[in-house]
């Protein structure tokens, strides 16, 4: 049975909402609990503003432990925790929980690597002008370290939609969701090409978002 | 004069074993400006942030205004730095903020609300010749206009004490010039100490009342720059002299000038009080000698004359001998006999 494009259309705009939905809300809650570890992870290290040998061996252990894992395993596995904590398994909040997990630990990696490349000299002058560690952290370096920053958040937000997608075939919505049950299971070539097009343009908006404001803040 | 920073014994040591700083003692007077030269690796880099907390001495004291550093920890420190400015080599511009943005930071810092920090910053970049450009970015300024925004950022909150880390280093020399101007005036107009670290012996000439001498983390020379200059006892700060001074003329040069004029060569020091070459003339004169002008250089050090002639001398032999044994004052050196 092929879908009929005059009732599809609606499943297909609802579905890019849910898809928008579930990018959005795990990109806001990952960028500020990424921020907070990759803060911490920055911080923590030998020669850091706030170094602790063990608080940084801890938080980069665990961020290793975490990353390699494949998102569809993460997904199934976290899925008691995802019960535990939203109640449910299935749909687009169900989605959320896994995502955000996995991003918040992509996000601390990219904060703790764009930070590193703020040049030294410029953490030494704020030191000299009597700036303590936590001030140094959010006054000079995000602020210095933020339009690779950004761009560091638009590849999270690409790969975002497309662990979106990855969350849909396993019942988290969206135009992941979609595309498994009309596309993939009723061999429908139209409804792929149709996502397929969809994902790709949300991603374009994405990556062209995220380009001109890095390219603001940057001013170049 | 009472000191406005004072080491004691100071000596820095990494981990690993390798010692950066190593007993070092001076004190910088109030209202004076003080130099620190060295060749890189010298331990004048460490030297300097022992001054403000940023590094902590493994041992010895460091006292500025009398207060030991030491005895503060890491959080009582942050306020005493803000009464010790400190500009950079390479500046150390806040990028992500403008020329105005950088130089309400410390003031921020320090309390001010963001009408007051305005005000003052503003007042700042006018008193470093950057009134209006406090909109611009550091990448939108020249090398001298960064190090300017430098150097007012480290002043908006009125320090005694100036630290400069190699600030001219990265400067063409007519910037440098404008920049070692900036800083007399910072010293005698806000009777600002300054305490500067340079491998640039012409930055001590110009701006310096007194030098240290650097060299593997010990002092090996220190006193009154015209002193230093015109009599310096270790041999890399000779060799740091002559690099400002091009005034004796050594081995190859030498070799060079007594190929090209027939005579004995003299060399004659021209000091300040010493008035060697004021008897020249009538030395020559009574002994029947000419004299043929072949090298030489006198430079101005802190308003006094200093640097050196080389003659080349002609006529009988023992007439030349009397000359030279004429102009016998403890400085006169002899340069060779052809």
């Amino acid at each position: 049975m092929k879908a009929d494009w005059s009732t599809f259309w609606p499943k297909v705009v609802d579905a890019t909402g849910e898809t928008v939905y579930m990018v959005l809300i795990t990109l806001a809650l990952s960028t500020v609990l990424g921020l907070a570890v990759g803060l911490a992870l920055y911080a923590t290290r030998k020669g850091g503003v706030l170094p602790n040998r063990l608080v940084h061996a801890v938080l980069g252990t665990f961020i290793n432990v975490i990353r390699p894992v494949p998102f569809i395993i993460a997904i199934v596995a976290l899925a008691p925790v995802t019960r535990a904590v939203v109640g449910t398994m299935i749909g687009t909040d169900a989605a959320v929980f896994p995502m955000t997990i996995v991003a918040t630990f992509g996000i601390a990696r990219i904060v703790e690597s764009n930070l590193l490349s703020v040049e030294p000299g410029v953490i030494e002058a704020a030191r000299s002008m009597g700036a303590g560690p936590l001030r140094i952290l959010l006054t000079v370096l995000v602020p210095e370290a933020l339009g690779p920053l950004v761009l560091g958040l638009t590849f999270m937000l690409v790969a975002l939609i497309d662990f979106s997608a990855v969350a849909g075939t396993v019942g988290g919505g969206g135009v992941g969701n979609l595309a498994m049950t009309y596309g993939y299971l009723r061999f429908d070539t139209s409804v792929m090409v149709v996502t397929v097009l969809v994902l790709i343009a949300l991603v374009q908006s994405a990556q062209f978002l995220g380009d001109r404001v890095s390219r603001r803040i940057l001013r170049r | 004069m009472t000191a406005a920073i004072e080491l004691r014994g100071v000596r820095k040591e990494f981990p690993g074993g390798a010692v950066a700083v190593d007993d070092v003692s001076l004190t910088v007077g109030a209202g004076s400006v003080f130099g620190v030269v060295g060749h890189s690796g010298a331990g004048k880099s460490t030297l300097l942030r022992l001054v403000n907390g940023l590094e902590e001495p493994t041992a010895g004291s460091v006292l500025l205004d009398g207060q030991d550093l030491a005895a503060l920890g890491e959080r009582r420190l942050r306020p005493v730095r803000r009464d010790i400015g400190m500009i950079f080599q390479q500046f150390n511009l806040f990028r992500s903020r403008t020329v105005l943005g950088n130089v309400t930071y410390p003031l921020r810092l320090a309390g001010l609300d963001r009408a007051a920090a305005r005000a003052r910053a503003e007042e700042t970049l006018d008193f470093v010749g950057l009134a209006g450009h406090g909109k611009r970015y550091p990448e939108q300024l020249s090398g001298g206009q960064r190090q300017r925004v430098g150097i007012a950022r480290a002043l908006a909150t009125r320090p005694k004490v100036l630290l400069c880390d190699e600030a001219t280093s990265a400067l063409d020399p007519q910037t440098t010039g404008e920049v070692l101007a900036l800083l007399r005036r910072v010293n005698r107009e806000l009777g600002v100490t300054i305490l500067l670290i340079t491998h640039e012996m012409e930055v001590v000439r110009t701006l310096c009342d007194r030098v240290a001498v650097m060299e593997d983390g010990r002092v090996v020379e220190s006193g009154e720059v015209y002193e230093v200059f015109a009599r310096p006892a270790h041999p890399t700060t000779a060799a740091f002299v002559r690099s400002a001074l091009h005034g004796e003329p050594d081995g190859p040069l030498l070799e060079r000038l007594r190929a090209r004029h027939p005579g004995r060569l003299v060399t004659v020091p021209v000091v300040d009080g010493a008035a060697v070459l004021d008897d020249l003339s009538p030395l020559l004169r009574e002994n029947g000698v000419d004299f043929t002008l072949v090298h030489g250089g006198v430079a101005e050090v802190r308003g006094r004359p200093l640097g050196s002639v080389t003659l080349a001398l002609r006529g009988g032999d023992a007439a030349v001998e009397a000359v030279v044994r004429g102009l016998a004052a403890p400085a006169q050196r002899e340069a060779g006999v052809r």
